[in-house]
């Protein structure tokens, strides 16, 4: 009885549409996006950088195992002896395009010196550009080493 | 020329006042289609718990007319197995009935283009040659798709105007005129037994406008999941752009039926004295306004019915209510003497 009564004033779809009302008067979950962005965990595994040292000397010593277990095959390194006897890469690109942001290239590195920066907007409109070198990590590398340093910190203790 | 003289003496004058009568309502009625377009997404956006479209112009207004240009220059495109002319065709008969059950509304006392005497009969004629255009459409297209489309939408177009004219029917039993002002009118001053009789009767017309107009929960012909669109699958641009604005002028035309057959037209609501100093139509645009709300509100609300529901809706449940509430009307019109 009361679930035909029920029926018949439309109670279900009256307490659907009341729940509906609430929700238009609630607050918003969307983010403005390019006015404002969302909190980047330290693990966020973005654009790649090679880092330096404080005294300006790159990391990078050219083991290669970055390379080696890069499934995704997108690290291409060459070594040379520098003139000064050390071991260093003469060449070290990442397809970006093929990269998978797996993010293991920064755990298997000895020295911290590839890392996954907080950059994700490094969209172009080339596939080119896209291609990095090392020129270009280490420059990534100058430009975010504050906010890669700070997000190694804060991931330093869970590891 | 003589002859054109007094043609030009005649009638010269009247036609230039009414095209811009007509000028009067067509245009600010595809202003508020468009607009319409964009509170849509708007209000099921706040609904949803987003923010809706807020980047073109203040608020996002300017985002309707960035719509239509975007449509207005992309490539219309004929398919080759259509039957060009009446492909072409379909989107205007569909846009143009839209916009000529405006001709009968009553916006005030007075204030309406045709004030006909059969007004309420006009009304049905051109609501049901909308199915035309869709069907037309939906053959015209030559594709499946739209074929299966455009037979569902007119098979649920045509079944809902049969409860809709029998609900029709409890307003004309108890006004006894087909004029919309005279309706509007005599449904002022009801008993309120009456008035309450004619509750059910306002959700029924509610409903069934919803299911005339293709909206949800009943848009079947445009189910996309199953349908894609249903009959302007085929449809691009500005043909594509005619049947989006046809659909959504219809909504506010079925609105603005709803609102002078069963909610007392261009007064305010429950004729409250204090209100009256506001004028009519603005208590009219309040309730088409409200109207409209709703049935965005639906809209963010419901699921799709399943088809066969939506049918047993129409002819098992809405068909028997309404006849039973025309013999229950009529009897006890009849029974008080209240006939006109």
């Amino acid at each position: 009885m009361i679930k035909k009564l029920k029926l018949w004033v439309l109670y279900e779809i009256v307490a659907g549409m009341w729940l509906t009302l609430k929700y238009l008067f609630k607050p918003k979950v969307t983010i403005n996006y390019p006015f404002e962005k969302s909190k980047i965990s330290p693990r966020f595994k973005g654009e790649h950088a090679l880092r330096r040292y404080a005294n300006g000397e790159e990391r990078c010593i050219a083991c290669k195992l970055c390379e080696a277990v890069c499934p995704a095959q997108a690290i291409t390194i060459e070594a040379a002896e520098r003139a000064d006897g050390s071991r260093r890469t003469t060449k070290y690109d990442i397809d970006m395009t093929k990269c998978i942001y797996c993010g293991l290239c920064q755990e298997a590195c000895p020295v911290d010196a590839i890392v996954e920066g907080p950059n994700f907007e490094f969209a172009t409109e080339t596939h080119e550009e896209l291609l990095y070198d090392k020129e270009k990590l280490l420059r990534n590398g100058d430009l975010w080493e504050k906010e890669i340093d700070a997000k190694l910190k804060a991931d330093y203790k869970y590891r | 020329m003589q002859d054109l003289q007094t043609l030009w003496n005649l009638y010269g004058f009247e036609t230039i006042f009414t095209v811009a009568k007509i000028l009067c309502i067509i245009v600010p009625l595809i202003l508020t289609v468009a607009y319409l377009t964009y509170a849509e997404r708007r209000v099921i956006g706040l609904m949803q718990r987003r923010v809706g479209p807020n980047v073109v112009g203040p608020f996002g207004l300017l985002q309707p007319i960035a719509d239509a240009i975007k449509l207005l220059f992309k490539e219309v495109i004929v398919p080759t197995q259509s039957s060009k002319l009446v492909f072409l065709l379909a989107p205007m008969i569909t846009f143009i009935l839209s916009l000529l059950g405006w001709a009968v509304m009553p916006f005030d006392k007075g204030l309406v283009l045709a004030d006909i005497n059969v007004g309420v009969l006009y009304l049905m004629a051109v609501s049901s040659l909308g199915v035309y255009g869709v069907i037309i459409a939906g053959w015209a297209s030559n594709s499946k798709y739209a074929f299966l489309g455009a037979i569902r939408s007119s098979a649920q177009m045509i079944s809902y105007e049969v409860s809709m004219g029998l609900v029709i029917v409890t307003v004309l039993l108890i006004t006894g005129t087909l004029n919309l002002t005279e309706i509007v009118e005599r449904m002022q001053n009801l008993p309120w037994w009456l008035e309450l009789l004619m509750l059910p009767m306002t959700v029924v017309f509610f409903i069934s406008i919803l299911a005339e107009t293709n909206r949800h929960p009943f848009d079947l012909p445009e189910a996309e999941a199953e349908l894609v669109a249903g009959y302007h699958v085929e449809y691009s641009s500005m043909t594509f752009a005619l049947f989006f604005l046809g659909e959504y002028a219809n909504m506010i035309l079925v609105s603005a039926t709803c609102t002078t057959l069963f909610l007392g037209g261009y007064y305010p609501p429950f004729n409250i004295e204090a209100l009256k100093f506001i004028p009519g139509i603005v208590w009219f645009l309040f309730k088409i306004a409200s109207l409209l709300f709703v049935f965005l509100w639906i809209r963010a609300t419901l699921p799709r019915y399943r088809y066969d529901q939506l049918m047993r809706l129409g002819w098992k449940f809405f068909l028997p209510l309404s006849l039973s509430w025309i013999v229950l009307i009529s009897s006890i019109l009849v029974y008080n003497d209240m006939l006109y």
